[in-house]
């Protein structure tokens, strides 16, 4: 196992990834970095690499720099653990939930 | 590399600041018209001071394309009367939404007489207000000729909430008639259109701007508004607006009385940005401001609790049958064509559910039975109503992504298992400044719109009272020279803006931020008294004095954030005292206060006043429906308006 270095860190704000982006498919054109209302992102210092996410205590979850990224499939929503949504199977009776990774 | 600790992880060092820095440069601004706030209300006023014949400055905390609670999206159109599938006589409309105590009629009157105007404009500008792909052939309230879609929300009630017993008939409507006061929406398209058509009339447009203060006319508190300053939230930099007139459109304030960041993120059923700064704003210039005493009850707290709409309600009570964990149908209502206007079930009804659970009658969870609607029906509530209402888009989409279908799936409700919110969390919604038929406020040259104003709360609201101030504003304009603003003012606003920058330690926004938080929910909530209130004050005067000069910021976005939290401080501030000078209880105003429990008293039925002369706080008050005859004054008042209403038969 190859050693990483270790910093000593502060605990990372929870949620710290709002969103997940998919360096494949984004190409860092900044559109949702324009879109999102609070500044929860910064363009990447790396051009055409996926933002930053730098305030994502911040996130108030309105989605719009998901649902207007012009790249379907580089951006997707990342919901906290405890806001997942359950529902049931009418037919079945089985409960099912979010569980997405 | 898209985490903040990924960097640290391979560099060592944190990113640089992607933004040039330019604290304390200045841009000076010069306009006819200046809107504070590009979200709905705004926006309209920008397009409609420049339709007619203005300069304009529109500036935005975010960006004017998704800013605001509407930036997302919007489903309904509401207390649209004027459409031409509505029987209903606007002005009858109006009258009936007046008698709620404390309502804000001069709103209520311009929302119902020019809110299809508005709707109709937004068409002719890029914005779906129709069926126009034939998605929803055969839905109930879907007009064939004219593809418009009648909401099934409020369809035979008057605004919100009530139940069958408190309907009232209308003259213009008989008894057993949809009102059809209500319009389903593709509220997605909005907000683009509205910022292209701003750019196209040619509306200089200061994205990523907060608005700090006003400046009145030689820098005296309660003179005319001569303009304003700001902040760049990402490079720090001083902006100064000079304007003829000036529109308030920044909303309310939903965080005063909570801050949860870690865990849930910062949500509270309104955009991040909403920290009261028009109010505050005002009431430092001198403005007259109303309704401030009243704070509601968040209903939702997300993060606390399950989140849908962003913090708000939950998909399983719209529209859809309410079931018990075992399939058996709740007395609740569907807020549909058979219910219309109900949004939760009477007291009766809700005293039945409980007894039923303890019973074990109804078993918990309760379900939203998608699957059991008409296959149009489901469509025209999942895909139209919950994908355009605002926040909701990302949500039905994430559950879509994870596998929920709601033809198969019955989708869990939230209620009882999550338990109330605690009666401290609350909004400081409701109030605002005076305003008279122009939306003028009590200050010469300033103008309020949208959730802005007291007693409002809709995006059709929003849209057409900004669409009247925007009109108002810029026939002011034509009449009046620039004015003089006073530099002392201007320098005294940038020895306060940029405090925080000079600081490297002490405390940061965010615990300020709860700070005034908690003094809210200890000193002014559930249980007020003279003492407690009294206590309220200076605690938020200790803050002031020991905290705020201990504040500090790393970076022009923190710097701004720090500037909101003072906002927030002065709205505390605003709402204490008004809650003080109300020795009464108010059921309307959901103000108790222990040492005066009478409940709204007759000698109390008025508006109380509040604001600041010499910098000292004073008390007034109006009667109740001070604004005099609605239907008269509206049209004194707009004598030259050529909208497409028409008095119905
Ligand atoms: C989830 C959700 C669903 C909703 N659904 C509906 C619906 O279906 N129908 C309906 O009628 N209503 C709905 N609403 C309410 C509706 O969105 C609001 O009533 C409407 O957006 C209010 O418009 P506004 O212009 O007053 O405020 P906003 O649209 O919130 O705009 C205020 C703007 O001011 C800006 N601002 C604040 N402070 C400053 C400052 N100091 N300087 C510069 N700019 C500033 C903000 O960034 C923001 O863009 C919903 C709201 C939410 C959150
Ligand atoms: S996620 Fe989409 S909008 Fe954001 S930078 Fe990547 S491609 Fe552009
Ligand atoms: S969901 Fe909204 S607030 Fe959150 S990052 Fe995206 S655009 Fe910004």
């Amino acid at each position: 196992m190859t050693q990483k270095k270790t910093y000593a860190l502060p605990n990372i704000t929870t949620p710290n990834t709002n969103v997940k982006f998919n360096p494949a498919r984004c190409n860092g054109c900044n559109h949702c970095v324009e879109v999102c209302q609070c500044d929860v992102y910064i363009p990447n210092p790396v051009k055409g690499q996926p933002p930053v996410i730098l305030h994502p205590d911040e996130c108030w979850y309105c989605g719009c720099c998901v649902n207007d990224c012009p790249r379907p499939g580089s951006i997707a929503f990342n919901w906290p653990v405890q806001q997942r949504a359950y529902w049931k199977d009418k037919k079945t009776g089985k409960v099912l939930r979010d569980s997405q990774a | 590399m898209t985490r903040w600790h990924d960097f640290i992880e391979k560099d060592g060092k944190a990113p640089a600041w992607p933004y040039p820095i330019r604290y304390d440069q200045e841009q000076e601004i010069e306009t006819d018209v200046l809107v504070i706030g590009g979200g709905i209300a705004g926006c309209w006023a920008a397009i409609t001071a420049a339709r007619n014949g203005a300069k304009v400055a529109l500036v935005e905390k975010g960006d004017t394309i998704r800013s605001g609670a509407g930036g997302p999206g919007c489903d309904h159109w509401c207390n649209v009367p004027a459409n031409p599938l509505s029987p209903v006589d606007p002005d009858e409309w109006a009258a009936a939404m007046s008698e709620m105590p404390y309502c804000n009629g001069i709103g209520n009157q311009i929302q119902c007489r020019e809110d299809w105007d508005t709707l109709v404009e937004m068409e002719q500008i890029g914005g779906k207000i129709r069926d126009t792909e034939d998605e929803y052939l055969g839905a109930e309230g879907r007009d064939k000729k004219s593809k418009i879609m009648i909401s099934p929300r409020y369809t035979r009630n008057i605004g919100f909430g009530g139940d069958a017993a408190v309907r009232r008939p209308f003259k213009s409507n008989p008894e057993g008639k949809l009102n059809n006061c209500t319009i389903r929406i593709w509220g997605s398209t909005f907000k683009p259109a509205l910022k292209k058509e701003c750019k196209r009339l040619g509306v200089k447009i200061f994205d990523r701007v907060m608005v700090t203060s006003l400046l009145t006319e030689k820098g005296v508190q309660g003179a005319r508004v001569v303009g304003a300053t700001g902040l760049n939230g990402r490079t720090g930099e001083f902006m100064i607006f000079k304007s003829k007139a000036s529109i308030v459109a920044t909303a309310g304030d939903w965080s005063l009385y909570l801050l949860n960041t870690e865990l849930a993120g910062y949500n509270t059923f309104r955009s991040r940005t909403i920290t009261g700064d028009g109010n505050a704003m005002a009431f430092r210039a001198g403005a007259e401001l109303t309704l401030m005493e009243r704070t509601g009850v968040m209903m939702l707290a997300t993060g606390f609790k399950h989140t849908w709409y962003g913090g708000a309600g939950d998909a399983s009570y719209e529209n859809v049958q309410l079931v018990d964990a075992n399939g058996k149908k709740l007395p609740w209502p569907t807020q549909g064509w058979a219910d219309g206007g109900a949004m939760r079930p009477t007291q009766k009804d809700m005293e039945k559910i409980i007894k039923g659970i303890h019973s074990g009658d109804y078993a918990l969870p309760f379900y939203g039975d998608f699957p059991g609607m008409k296959d149009v029906e489901r469509r025209a509530t999942w895909d139209l109503m919950l994908k355009e209402e605002s926040t909701c888009k990302i949500i039905t989409d994430s559950y879509e992504k994870a596998g929920y279908d709601p033809a198969k799936h019955l989708l869990q409700n939230y209620s009882f298992i999550e338990g109330n919110s605690p009666q401290q969390w609350r909004t400081a919604g409701g109030g605002g400044p005076l305003v008279d038929w122009n939306l003028m406020t009590t200050l010469d040259g300033l103008y309020v719109a949208g959730e802005n104003m007291f007693a409002a709360g809709d995006h059709s609201y929003a849209a057409a009272t900004g669409r009247y101030a925007g009109r108002k504003a810029a026939g002011y304009s034509k009449q009046v020279a620039q004015g003089k603003a006073a530099r002392e003012q201007i320098t005294a606003e940038k020895k306060r803006i940029y405090a925080p920058i000079k600081r490297t330690a002490g405390i940061d926004w965010k615990e300020l931020h709860a700070g005034i938080a908690r003094a809210m929910q200890y000193f002014c909530s559930e249980y007020k008294t003279e003492l407690l209130l009294n206590m309220g004050l200076d605690a938020l005067k200790e803050i002031e004095e020991v905290h705020v000069p201990r504040l500090y910021a790393l970076d022009p976005h923190k710097l701004m954030r720090s500037i909101e939290d003072l906002n927030l401080l002065t709205h505390g501030q605003i709402i204490i005292n008004a809650a003080l000078a109300r020795k009464a209880s108010s059921m309307m105003l959901n103000h108790f206060r222990i040492d005066f429990p009478q409940l709204d008293p007759a000698e109390w039925h008025k508006y109380l006043t509040i604001k600041l002369a010499n910098n000292k706080v004073k008390i007034g008050s109006r009667p109740q429906k001070y604004w005099g005859d609605m239907v008269k004054n509206y049209e004194k008042y707009n004598k030259d308006y050529t909208g497409v209403y028409k008095r119905k038969k």
